[in-house]
């Protein structure tokens, strides 16, 4: 009976120790998710804001066209690394930067409005 | 409105003899009706309703159109919810002109977004103007997410490749360019070298006497680089002109008229039939501008153009929408 008892506790020792291993994982796992962080770009009154975005490797940017007019983003290199469609208010555009550099985009419509974001 | 005319005028300043106290006058005039016009440098001004009197009299060859310029169908924002609206009071001011307009010309953002519907909606409404013929250039609204191949279907079929063209009546010489493709990043409007190209040998034939008139959407004078109004190589297409008596350059994309002569050439920008923008510089960035919901009409307009054959210049009014 004790021997029985005691591969019960035993069993019910290891189950809680895996239990406890489990979440500890899942917590690695979202700290990983964490790392390739989203970053904003504000679209507004004809201006990408920050015009300058300094992001790490693996990062997602997303473009918000807050402005009552219709903007793009598109690269300025040839050819283009990333290009919109035309984003109307409240619309958005999102690329994951995986290179490092500097990406020059402007708005294809208004190409008085330049951006960039540095990838490091 | 008036004082915002004679802000604008103090710009253009040239030495060809005309009365500038008189000219700013007329301008201040133009909103409400005013017909200017300039024979041999003296400005001549008269109330919109004695046009039809001047006009009889000197009615043979006499030719008549009328610009207007970003529709923008398809926006629907606080500056205007229903251009669709503003763009009929546009056609039905265009049909009670005295003078028959022959043709229109649309100087460019007829759609909003580019959608087919939306040029759709546009050449609905103006199905009922007096005048059929319609002739457009594109805006940069009209060649979203195609490079303009779409707007080349429409209304460029056969036209010399990016949608260019020229065709001639009653003796004046009418040409259509395009200057908001390939626009460069922290550039302005272009033409193009093959545009450019094309431009020179049209026009290199031409008696010097014949009437140009050049319609295209972005300004083809610098009005306020900083907001890109204005066009990087103008000034070469302008030089295939020099030797014209009398040019006449239409434009849009600036919502607001604003009038510039530059010895034998003058330069109009329209109003736009859908919203207003802020006049250079009096406002963070060039975006809709809004205003009253009762003042709307008077910031919104068309222009009347009239070429008596003869006359030195083409005679430019134009009129809001109140």
């Amino acid at each position: 009976m004790r021997r029985r008892v005691l591969v019960a506790v035993g069993a019910l020792v290891m189950a809680g120790g895996i239990f406890i291993a489990a979440p500890k994982n899942r917590r690695f796992a979202a700290l990983a998710q964490e790392k390739s962080v989203a970053s904003e770009v504000k679209i507004d009154n004809f201006s990408f804001s920050p015009t300058a975005l300094t992001v790490p490797a693996g990062t997602t940017v997303t473009w918000t066209n807050r402005d009552d007019i219709p903007h793009t983003v598109v690269s300025t290199e040839d050819p283009r690394v990333f290009k919109s469609k035309v984003l109307d208010t409240d619309e958005k555009f999102s690329f994951t930067f995986s290179k490092p550099g500097t990406y020059p985009y402007f708005c294809s419509i208004h190409p008085k409005m330049t951006g960039k974001v540095i990838v490091q | 409105m008036s004082d915002k005319k004679n802000d604008v005028l103090l710009h253009d300043h040239n030495h060809d003899g005309v009365n500038r106290r008189g000219f700013l006058k007329c301008m201040a005039w133009a909103g409400t009706g005013a017909f200017c016009v300039m024979k041999g440098g003296v400005l001549n001004s008269y109330s919109l309703s004695r046009v039809a009197e001047i006009g009889a009299k000197e009615s043979a060859g006499e030719l008549s159109f009328v610009q207007i310029s970003d529709s923008h169908m398809g926006f629907n924002k606080a500056a205007n919810p229903d251009v669709a609206a503003t763009l009929q009071a546009a056609v039905n001011k265009v049909n009670a002109l005295s003078a028959a307009p022959e043709f229109i010309l649309h100087t460019g953002d007829i759609s909003h977004l580019s959608k087919p519907e939306e040029f759709d909606n546009v050449e609905q409404i103006l199905k009922s103007t007096r005048p059929k013929d319609v002739f457009y250039v594109p805006g940069e609204h009209d060649v979203l997410n195609d490079d303009g191949k779409q707007f080349l279907e429409r209304y460029g079929k056969g036209n010399n490749g990016g949608g260019w063209y020229s065709f001639d009546r009653k003796g004046v010489h009418f040409v259509g360019l395009v200057n908001v493709l390939n626009l460069k990043a922290g550039g302005l409007g272009t033409l193009g070298a093959a545009q450019l190209d094309w431009l020179e040998k049209d026009v290199k034939h031409l008696k010097h006497s014949t009437p140009i008139v050049v319609f295209a959407h972005i300004p083809l004078w610098s009005v306020y680089p900083e907001w890109g109004w204005g066009t990087e190589d103008s000034a070469q297409a302008l030089g295939y002109f020099k030797k014209f008596g009398s040019v006449t350059v239409l434009n849009g994309h600036i919502h607001q008229t604003m009038q510039k002569v530059e010895g034998n050439v003058t330069f109009h920008t329209a109003c736009s039939t859908a919203f207003p923008q802020p006049a250079p510089g009096k406002a963070d960035s060039p975006g809709p501008m809004k205003v009253p919901a009762e003042q709307l009409k008077n910031v919104l307009g068309i222009t009347d153009v009239n070429y008596v054959q003869g006359q030195h210049a083409l005679a430019v009014v134009d009129s809001n929408l109140a």
